[in-house]
């Protein structure tokens, strides 16, 4: 069954990606608006190598995308990768909040036979 | 308000639920303890959960099946791993086949449930960890895909939190 945009693999580079608070943070600015790596490589206390490593694997996970302009190269989000990855993990909340929402029903149902 | 807070952690897999109910601690592990209690609540309401087996102690095991909408019947199991009666579980919860035993080779989902009271209610919290994401998918695929418009709408609200930033 496949849940929402993503394939098995697909989720799982989302989720490796997703799982450094650095590309988090680099993915958050590009869903907001575009940015050049190098722009991004000046917010963090590391080199332009590392900075241009964690966009390449946000971008193997398609969370971004990058293209070259001039002698930039310009990353932007992509919001329909990330709902993919929130989509499943909300479905299987959904299920939990039902759980407990019968949980309280049959609690309620019982107390007047059990108070 | 019953659930007073459920967390996804994209990060880590993860999905804490909150719930306070208005009962005592004894009361809400009862329906985790009587299978007749259990099944009114473990499967979604357009797929009720029948156990045919319960054994609610540390290394027991459960077997149940959901009865959907067109007659499907998804089958799981349980093991318990730890009890600590009334306040602590921690259990795996795997797919099965038509036999109604393991599927072998597919990781069960452990959670871990604590119950503690709060003045004259119960706090009960849920912690559930996906292993794999093949894994998440198989257990969703067990007929709860009925939360999914929802599930939507609070994409949305991520989304937009993060636009927001």
């Amino acid at each position: 069954m496949v849940v929402g945009l993503l394939t098995d693999a697909d989720a799982d580079r989302v989720f490796q990606a997703l799982a450094d608070g650095t590309r988090r943070d680099i993915l958050a600015r590009a869903l907001t608006h575009e940015q050049s790596v190098s722009a991004l490589a000046r917010q963090y206390a590391m080199s332009f190598a590392a900075v241009q490593k964690h966009v390449a694997v946000l971008e193997r996970a398609a969370l971004i995308t990058k293209e070259r302009r001039g002698r930039e190269q310009i990353v932007h989000g992509n919001a329909e990768t990330v709902r993919g990855a929130v989509e499943l993990l909300d479905a299987y909340e959904q299920l939990w909040v039902q759980r407990v929402t019968q949980i309280a029903g049959l609690l309620a149902g019982e107390e007047g036979v059990e108070r | 308000m019953t659930v007073i807070s459920s967390e996804t952690d994209v990060d880590n897999l993860t999905l804490v639920i909150v719930a306070e109910f208005e009962a005592g601690v004894e009361r809400v592990w009862e329906t985790w303890k009587d299978p007749r209690k259990l099944e009114r609540w473990w499967g979604p309401p357009t797929f009720p959960a029948t156990f045919t087996r319960h054994e609610f102690v540390e290394g027991g095991e459960s077997r149940y099946y959901m009865t959907g909408p067109n007659g499907e019947n998804p089958h799981g199991w349980w093991r318990i791993d730890v009890i600590e009666p009334p306040r602590r579980i921690a259990f795996v919860n795997g797919l099965a086949g038509d036999d109604g035993e393991p599927v072998p080779g597919v990781e069960p989902m452990p959670s871990h449930v604590t119950f503690e009271p709060a003045g004259d209610r119960t706090r009960m919290t849920a912690v559930t960890r996906f292993v794999t994401v093949e894994q998440m998918e198989q257990m969703l695929a067990m007929g709860m895909q009925e939360g999914m418009t929802q599930a939507i709408d609070q994409i949305d609200a991520v989304l937009q939190l993060v636009s927001a930033t």
